[in-house]
């Protein structure tokens, strides 16, 4: 590891933490009902959304209507997703004249959108219109964001409530979310990005005469000879079709609200889309920008703000060391390339380490440092392709994913997969404190383990079960295109992906087949929905619950000692869940490309 | 009670324990245990693919299928043998309980007011028949004394020999049914049901037979299955894996069936599974070693969880009675002459402060008893009327009383109440104490000092309870003054004066509306509302009927200090409880280093690197996992009959001490159990 290396890693993480604290306060506010400076002037549009919902913003909900509004909102997305995908040879905005959207896949898109995934099975430029990806897919990156903050908030409300079966009113949470956060911040980070050269366009696609096809001698010079077809005997047409689009306000949206979904194909490794370093490096922070703020917001919630620092700091020093991890990976380079006496070391000249895969102009730290990002928040969105990293650079964001996306998460669902862990660490260790045990003054009863049970279960056993059929079935087999230990490390990666809802993926799977289309579906509607429900119950169950005033006898939860033990309860159950699965993956081929 | 001896010792209690360790193989018993249960269905599974590889060709040979499945039965011998030691000890008190259970003859009474009766057996006493016992019967029923005193041996619940006496009216009413009447006789009202009765009640509990699992014992069961079904997922999935793993590499073979199971009982939680019952059954023993019996598990979990201590003055806080401390004498007497009226005045008077004031006079003074017949005393015994109580001798009329009483006395005679001791008197109350004026006719001879004696060591003890969190409350019948300065002395938390039984009731429901658990003894009928209401209530065995069913535990000694004791047992439980789930989920990170590499070996022999421990051979290392399991269970009995020592310290010390010793040592201890193990199977050639 290069100084350059740490010190932009060290900057990353100095300008994240000076931007979340007061954002995290001002989310606090909005979700209270108090609206800080500009954003008061928002106020008349909130009552005129509620005006034409028929919203009564002062009725509250208990735990089982505030699921079920989540439920009814996602289902009907869901079918506007699907439906529109169907649809869009019909609809206006389609220039390329793209066909209707085949129907696993549709299924696949609609549920990926839905859920906060961003899991794309397809090319976005290729086979979604520009009708599709604005109120299609564009709607979702909002409105699923605002979904898992919503329900975050809701789960605040109730470890902080007491004595009451109220945890806020969904359709206010979900507008506030939007309107006061989501929008405002998009708006700000795009014009930012539009700035630092991120395309932005309504015209979906331009035409231009490109070097590579200025006919000198009529073949192009990219392409390589084919001198038996008589295609390139021809003269080649002299244009291109350059895809551009509303992109900067895209990517705003994906990086904020940890969609992840790209407007390109190649996510953020498009120049397009992410040009510059200075880009990237806006781009990277506005991926854990809102999960580690909203550790902030918890703290002020909670009228405890060392609660929230305790929880961020957990993340943090998960987060930390894995980003070490991975750039130290790439760093130290392919012992495949040294045997042929590549040179891989890092001097003025070169970045050295293994730079397949990765953008020249980001380098192995700022790839590192995104690929850790985006699976540590359940972003999804690349720079980089995670499947040509090395064996353990590669393996390390997989596993970021299968601890659940709980290191920052996704917007709101990292915090509240969170907080269920600090709930198990609170109930395993609450107990050698000679208590029964308590989080923030609520008892944890075997109703809310009940619930953290499922919420752990079910994710990963999406990923085990989901890997398992993979690889027993012909249909899942035969997508896998690399040999080895890899190959079975893609199946992995995408269940996991799914699974988790992050959304990104190790290519060199054929990933848009029935197949796969349905699996990958039903595991991200696990991942996302079989989270939401149990923890909203336990917010229901803990809202009802007195609180009991802590004393020299409660264990404490905003020590050192307590961010250590929750860290290693993250730890030793993503290590016992998946260190089999990772062994047989990642690590064997790790193993056979450096030892041998 | 007492004489009932650890089931540990005795090698009959210990062969009975292994007998039930086979019987608890039913698996209706097992089932109940959703870990073990697993454990249970692992071993029936190994056993038929050993049956099945002596037949056919198997993946692994007979005699290493053999072993996994004798190693996995062990395992739940071994976690049906700790149930049955920790419940061993409970079945001898029941059975020492059960010997007084006899059916009797009981004299039921034909109708109140007379002394017809008819003989019925015991057995069909019902709910408020009147039964008549004499001198050397035994008590047929649980009941309240209607009629008669009597002395009473109760030592069959209590094991103390001394006898009591119960009466009619009052707090010494209730009598047990098994109890032995000495002397005299009763007549008692039937109150329970046979088979319902106090001595059933303590059966039930000590044996375990009605032991439900407690709230929390649930919460932790539900995690410890989900982690189990985590690794149930994890184990199953692992074959496919394997299959796919031979397909890409084109080298060995997919893992075995027996190695899968070795792996899933090594993962999950059988460490805690195994022992988590014998936790909850020990910690009830260790309560009852103490001489206290709950009525419910669920008490003993919430004494741990305790805030607030509510205990009485009387006996706890202070010494049972007053106690003379000081001689304060009037103008122009000397303290001797005051201690000489005192001790004069006192030397019939049989009452506890009456005999510290001659103690204190002889300690200070040197006074000895006056050769009675020489003085010829007529003593004047306290009445309520005169509020005094005294003695005439030598025409000299010595009065001892209340202030105001002496000094209406006085005064009626003439003389005069000095200021001095206006002002003695008025100090001593200030500082808790009871002062006493003492008079010679129609002089004051000065003030006599009676204080609450603060119990050695008890501040000490509120320090500790301090610590841990653990707020302690004062409840006196005393004057807010008084009750003041004794809290002060004592140094609890709080206290509540002049405290009505409505008083009391109130305070407990305003402590619990602010989330916080109170516990508090009590013995008398008028305690029942508020035992009834608080979380953790012992009553005492001396006390009423109506209060020993209020309570939800029952103190054989009648000691109200025991209430700090109940609270440790409290704590302990639930500390071995979450040091041995942490013990035990710390240890799979260890036998997943010693079982992966093995498992593997065939396919991937690079995972080789991950064998940290160096095992000798891969069914070696598999068999040394699931041996290290196995035994780590019966290594762990004596603490989770023990339990795990509380000391006084803040949680956060507690946690750190607990998660570096149960935390950290699960990690260590068996990457070293492991490897020992392996050394032996390889050096003695067992494999």
């Amino acid at each position: 590891m290069t100084f350059n290396s740490v010190a932009q890693i060290v900057v990353h993480i100095v300008v994240l933490a000076v931007i979340i604290r007061p954002l995290g306060a001002y989310m606090a506010r909005v979700y209270s009902g108090q609206y800080p400076g500009m954003t008061r002037h928002l106020k008349s549009i909130e009552r005129f959304i509620y005006h034409l919902g028929g919203v009564n913003p002062e009725l509250e909900m208990t735990s089982t209507q505030y699921s079920w509004a989540v439920s009814r909102l996602s289902l009907v997305s869901l079918i506007a997703v699907y439906g529109i995908q169907r649809t869009q040879s019909w609809l206006p905005w389609n220039p390329q004249g793209l066909t209707n959207v085949e129907s696993s896949l549709a299924f696949n898109t609609a549920v990926s959108f839905v859920t906060n995934t961003n899991w794309q099975s397809y090319s976005g430029e290729v086979t979604l219109s520009g009708f599709t990806q604005m109120f299609a897919l564009t709607v979702q990156n909002f409105v699923s964001a605002a979904v898992g903050m919503a329900v975050l908030i809701a789960f605040i409300r109730g470890i902080h409530r007491t004595s009451t079966q109220f945890i806020g009113n969904f359709w206010v949470d979900l507008t506030r979310g939007t309107l006061y956060i989501l929008l405002p911040a998009s708006a700000i980070t795009a014009f930012v990005l539009v700035g630092l050269g991120v395309v932005q366009s309504f015209p979906a696609t331009i035409e231009l005469h490109t070097l590579e096809n200025t006919p000198h001698d009529g073949v192009p010079v990219g392409d390589p000879p084919e001198i038996d077809t008589p295609k390139s005997n021809a003269p080649s047409s002299p244009t291109a079709i350059l895809p551009l689009g509303p992109v900067a306000s895209q990517v705003a949206i994906k990086q904020l609200g940890t969609n992840g979904g790209g407007y390109f194909n190649t996510n953020s490794a498009h120049p397009l889309e992410n040009p510059t370093p200075l880009s990237n490096f806006v781009q990277m922070i506005s991926i854990l920008l809102i999960p580690a703020a909203l550790c902030h917001t918890f703290g002020e919630m909670v009228q405890d703000r060392r609660q929230g620092t305790a929880l961020l700091t957990a993340m943090t020093v998960i987060f930390l060391p894995l980003v070490f991890g991975v750039a130290a990976a790439e760093q130290y380079g392919n012992p495949a390339l040294s045997r042929l006496s590549v040179d891989q070391r890092a001097s003025d000249s070169q970045s050295g380490g293994n730079m397949e895969g990765k953008e020249t102009r980001f380098g192995i730290t700022n790839s590192a440092l995104w690929a850790v990002s985006t699976t540590a928040a359940s972003n999804g969105s690349v720079n980089a392709m995670h499947d040509s990293f090395t064996p353990l650079g590669g393996l390390i964001p997989m596993w970021l994913i299968q601890l659940g996306e709980i290191v920052f998460g996704g917007v709101g669902s990292g915090l509240y997969g969170m907080i269920v862990y600090a709930l198990i660490a609170v109930f395993v260790a609450g107990l050698m404190v000679g208590r029964t045990p308590e989080y923030l003054g609520k008892k944890i009863g075997s109703f809310e383990m009940r619930m953290a049970a499922l919420v752990i279960i079910l994710p990963c056993a999406a990923v085990l079960i989901g890997t398992a059929a993979a690889v027993m079935t012909e249909a899942g087999r035969s997508s896998v295109f690399n040999p080895g230990p890899h190959g079975f490390s893609e199946v992995l990666y995408a269940y996991s992906s799914a699974g988790n809802n992050n959304g990104s993926a190790f290519a060199g799977l054929c990933a848009n087949t029935d197949f796969y289309n349905v699996t990958l579906g039903v595991a991200m509607l696990i991942g996302r929905f079989f989270v939401i429900l149990p923890v909203l119950a336990v917010a229901g169950s803990l809202a009802q619950k007195t609180k009991i005033p802590s004393g020299a006898g409660t264990m404490p939860t905003h020590t050192t000692l307590f961010v250590s033990l929750l860290v290693a309860i993250v730890l030793l159950v993503g290590a016992l869940s998946f260190f089999p699965v990772l062994a047989l993956g990642p690590v064997v081929e790790h193993l056979e490309l450096y030892v041998h | 009670m007492n004489t009932a001896k650890p089931a540990m010792t005795s090698m009959t209690s210990l062969r009975q324990a292994i007998i039930q360790a086979v019987i608890k193989l039913n698996p209706s018993t097992q089932i109940r245990n959703p870990v073990m249960f697993a454990v249970y269905v692992g071993s029936i599974f190994t056993t038929v693919l050993w049956i099945d590889s002596l037949i056919s060709p198997a993946e692994e040979s007979p005699g290493f299928i053999l072993s996994v499945s004798l190693w996995l039965w062990s395992t739940v011998l071994f976690a049906n043998f700790a149930e049955a030691i920790a419940e061993g000890h409970g079945k001898a008190q029941a059975a020492s309980l059960r010997k007084n259970q006899t059916t009797v003859i009981a004299r039921k009474l034909k109708h109140a007011g007379t002394r017809e009766f008819t003989e019925v057996p015991s057995t069909q006493l019902v709910v408020s028949d009147l039964v008549l016992i004499r001198a050397g019967e035994t008590i047929p029923a649980d009941g309240e004394v209607i009629e008669g005193v009597a002395s009473v041996d109760e030592s069959a619940i209590t094991g103390e020999s001394a006898p009591v006496v119960r009466e009619s009216g009052g707090d010494r009413s209730a009598v047990t049914g098994g109890t032995r009447i000495i002397s005299d006789w009763l007549i008692i009202e039937v109150k329970a049901l046979p088979g319902h009765s106090f001595i059933d009640r303590m059966i039930q509990m000590v044996e375990g037979a009605k032991r439900q699992k407690t709230p929390n014992e649930i919460a932790l069961a539900i995690l410890l299955s989900a982690l189990t079904l985590i690794f149930l997922l994890v184990v199953a999935t692992l074959l496919p894996f394997s299959q796919f793993g031979v397909h890409v590499s084109g080298a060995g073979r997919p893992i075995s069936l027996t190695v899968l199971v070795a792996l899933f009982v090594c993962l999950a939680p059988t460490t805690i599974g195994a022992l988590l019952s014998a936790i909850g059954i020990a910690g009830m023993n260790r309560l009852s070693q103490a001489n206290v019996i709950a009525m419910s598990g669920r008490a003993v979990e919430a004494a741990g969880d305790v805030d607030v201590l509510l205990l009485d003055k009387t006996g706890t806080i202070t010494l049972g009675n007053r106690q003379a401390t000081k001689f304060s004498p009037a103008p122009g007497v000397t303290e001797q002459e005051l201690a000489e009226a005192a001790h004069l005045s006192s030397m019939a008077d049989e009452t506890a402060e009456g005999r510290s004031i001659a103690v204190l006079a002889k300690r200070q003074f040197g006074l000895r008893g006056r050769d009675l017949e020489s003085i010829k005393p007529h003593f004047v015994p306290f009445s309520a009327r005169t509020r005094m109580s005294g003695v005439t001798v030598d025409g000299h009329e010595i009065r001892k009383g209340a202030a105001d009483a002496v000094a209406k006395h006085v005064q009626s005679q003439g003389g005069s109440y000095p200021e001095e001791s206006r002002r003695a008197v008025q100090e001593i109350s200030n500082a808790g104490g009871t002062p006493l004026v003492v008079s010679s006719d129609d002089r004051v001879l000065g003030v006599i000092e009676l204080k609450d004696i603060v119990k050695g060591g008890i501040r000490e003890r509120f320090a500790e309870l301090r610590q841990m969190g653990i707020r302690t409350v004062m409840i006196t019948g005393d004057n807010p003054l008084t009750a003041a300065a004794i809290a002060a002395e004592a140094g609890v938390d709080d206290f509540l004066a002049e405290a009505t039984p409505e008083a009391k009731l109130e305070m407990i429901r305003d402590y619990q509306k602010g989330g916080r658990l109170v516990a508090m003894t009590g013995d008398g009928t008028n305690d029942a509302p508020a035992l009834a209401q608080a979380d953790v209530a012992v009553a005492m065995n001396s006390g009423t009927q109506a209060a020993k069913e209020a309570g939800n535990m029952v103190d054989l000694d009648s000691n109200p200090t025991k209430l700090i004791e109940i609270v440790n047992i409290g704590k302990q439980l639930l500390m071995t409880r979450g040091s041995l789930t942490t013990f035990s989920i710390a240890n799979d990170v260890a036998k997943y280093f010693a079982i992966l590499p093995a498992a593997f070996a065939a396919t991937y022999p690079t995972l080789k690197v991950i064998d940290l421990m160096q095992l000798g051979s891969p069914s070696s290392a598999i068999l040394s996992a699931v041996i290290f399991n196995a035994v780590i269970i019966v290594v762990l009995i004596p603490l989770a009959l023990k339990g795990v020592r509380y000391r006084p310290v803040g949680a956060a010390q507690l946690l750190r001490n607990n998660l570096v010793i149960y935390g950290a040592g699960g990690l260590l201890v068996p990457f070293l159990g492991i490897k020992l193990i392996d050394l032996i199977l390889n050096s003695t050639g067992l494999l």
